[in-house]
């Protein structure tokens, strides 16, 4: 076979680029057809010529024609990354954002077909060629899409630890952590550290440790929140727990969870009377309130 | 040798860890701690641990056995200024130092040592008015 290492395909792209690039963008067009939400008109068509061009020269470089990893590759993969990262932030399925590599399939087979009908063995051997390019380049392009979901979800996450776990102070030498949400080994680390910086810088005493915001609490749940005031403890803090529902109380007790000599209440309202009294302060009126009559 | 210096305040003895506590030095400051304890009469012990940022188990169990020891010796122990790091490596380590008081720094562990002293030296009988600190009225 005179045509083994190197492949008809880079000239073939080169002569018939214009025609590719045509039928390319309407079998795109038509592909997406009635469904909204994909990139506009004039975005596609100059992505495509750039892609096509960029894929024309790649395949080109005899050294790695069908390594899509290789260098000859780069700007390819580049533009794909970019499209595949632009396409997943506007909300693009990732068989959407597939589909812009897979659709330059069928145009390339055509056009090979046309070209190559003569010669059955070549053609298959293009077809071949082709297919693994194009397949391997539309994994990546999933592959991309795939990656800034994920990194969109964990940024999300981050921000959602920040946001839920506040350390307020209620009164000079007087914290408290309102905890809203499961309390899992993550979190709880996130929580415990807020709450010792927050204790070291304000000079704290008492910390109060609401947990009304959570939903259940087993015994995973419990050790985490003893480790936390356990630590709070060893810094010179005493922490209180307050928020503990009726329903709560009895599943604390069900599980057999030892919370210790830690000090809870029912309600914040009442671990902040207790904390204000061992900073040795009372909340009172201001002056008597006037009888009403007939008193 | 490498030794921590332990200064006499009054009634009491202050300790301050300034370097990298190995095990070699914690258990030098153990044995300097009890000896000073018992020629000095000290009623309590201040251990300031803010400059330490590296704790592991053997620490966190010396400084248990420091508390032990001085109560032993009817010194009380207040071991202050622990970062939280450390607080929470410890926590993670499973030593809780169930037996030392802490403190958040070196003037609050004073005051509670004082009012440890104070409370044993008074005539009239303390009374722990924390448990029955119900609703005023």
């Amino acid at each position: 076979m005179p045509q083994n290492e190197s492949t008809v395909l880079p000239e073939f792209l080169l002569r018939n680029q214009t025609q590719i690039l045509k039928d390319w963008i309407a079998e795109q067009v038509r592909a997406r057809g009635s469904s909204k939400g994909g990139v506009k008109e004039q975005d596609l068509e100059r992505q495509s010529a750039e892609f096509l061009n960029a894929f024309q020269e790649a395949s080109q470089r005899a050294d790695a024609a069908d390594d899509i990893e290789a260098d000859s590759w780069t700007r390819v993969r580049d533009i794909l990354t970019d499209l595949s990262t632009e396409q997943a932030r506007q909300g693009a399925t990732p068989v959407q954002i597939a589909t812009f590599v897979f659709s330059l399939k069928q145009i390339l087979f055509r056009f090979l077909q046309s070209e190559l009908s003569k010669t059955p063995e070549l053609f298959a051997k293009e077809i071949w060629q082709t297919t693994r390019i194009i397949d391997g380049l539309g994994l990546f392009t999933t592959q991309v899409a795939m990656k800034s979901r994920e990194d969109v979800i964990s940024r999300q996450q981050a921000e959602m630890l920040e946001l839920s776990t506040p350390v307020v102070k209620l009164w000079e030498g007087v914290l408290a952590l309102p905890l809203i949400g499961t309390l899992d080994s993550e979190r709880t680390q996130v929580v415990m550290e807020n709450l010792l910086e927050e204790i070291v810088r304000s000079g704290a005493g008492i910390a109060i440790i609401d947990i009304t915001g959570v939903p259940t609490v087993d015994t995973l749940v419990a050790q985490h929140l003893l480790k936390t005031v356990a630590a709070a403890r060893l810094m010179g803090a005493e922490c209180i727990i307050s928020g503990i529902r009726p329903q709560i109380a009895s599943t604390i007790v069900h599980l057999g969870v030892n919370l210790g000599d830690v000090v809870t209440k029912a309600t914040l309202a009442d671990a902040f009377s207790i904390a204000l009294r061992r900073n040795g302060l009372v909340v009172g009126k201001l002056a008597p309130v006037r009888k009403q009559a007939g008193e | 040798m490498d030794r921590i210096p332990i200064l006499k305040l009054g009634d009491f003895l202050l300790v301050t860890v300034q370097v990298d506590m190995h095990d070699r030095l914690a258990m030098n400051l153990q044995d300097d701690l009890t000896e000073k304890i018992v020629d000095s009469h000290a009623r309590g012990v201040l251990i300031d641990i803010s400059a330490l940022d590296i704790v592991d188990s053997f620490i966190g169990r010396m400084l248990g056995n420091i508390a032990t020891m001085s109560r032993i010796l009817d010194a009380e122990t207040v071991v202050v200024g622990m970062r939280p790091a450390v607080a929470i490596t410890l926590v993670e380590l499973g030593l809780s130092l169930p037996g030392v008081r802490t403190a958040l720094n070196v003037e609050r562990g004073m005051d509670l040592l004082r009012a440890n002293v104070a409370r044993e030296m008074s005539p009239i009988i303390y009374r722990d008015d924390r448990e029955d600190s119900g609703e005023p009225g």
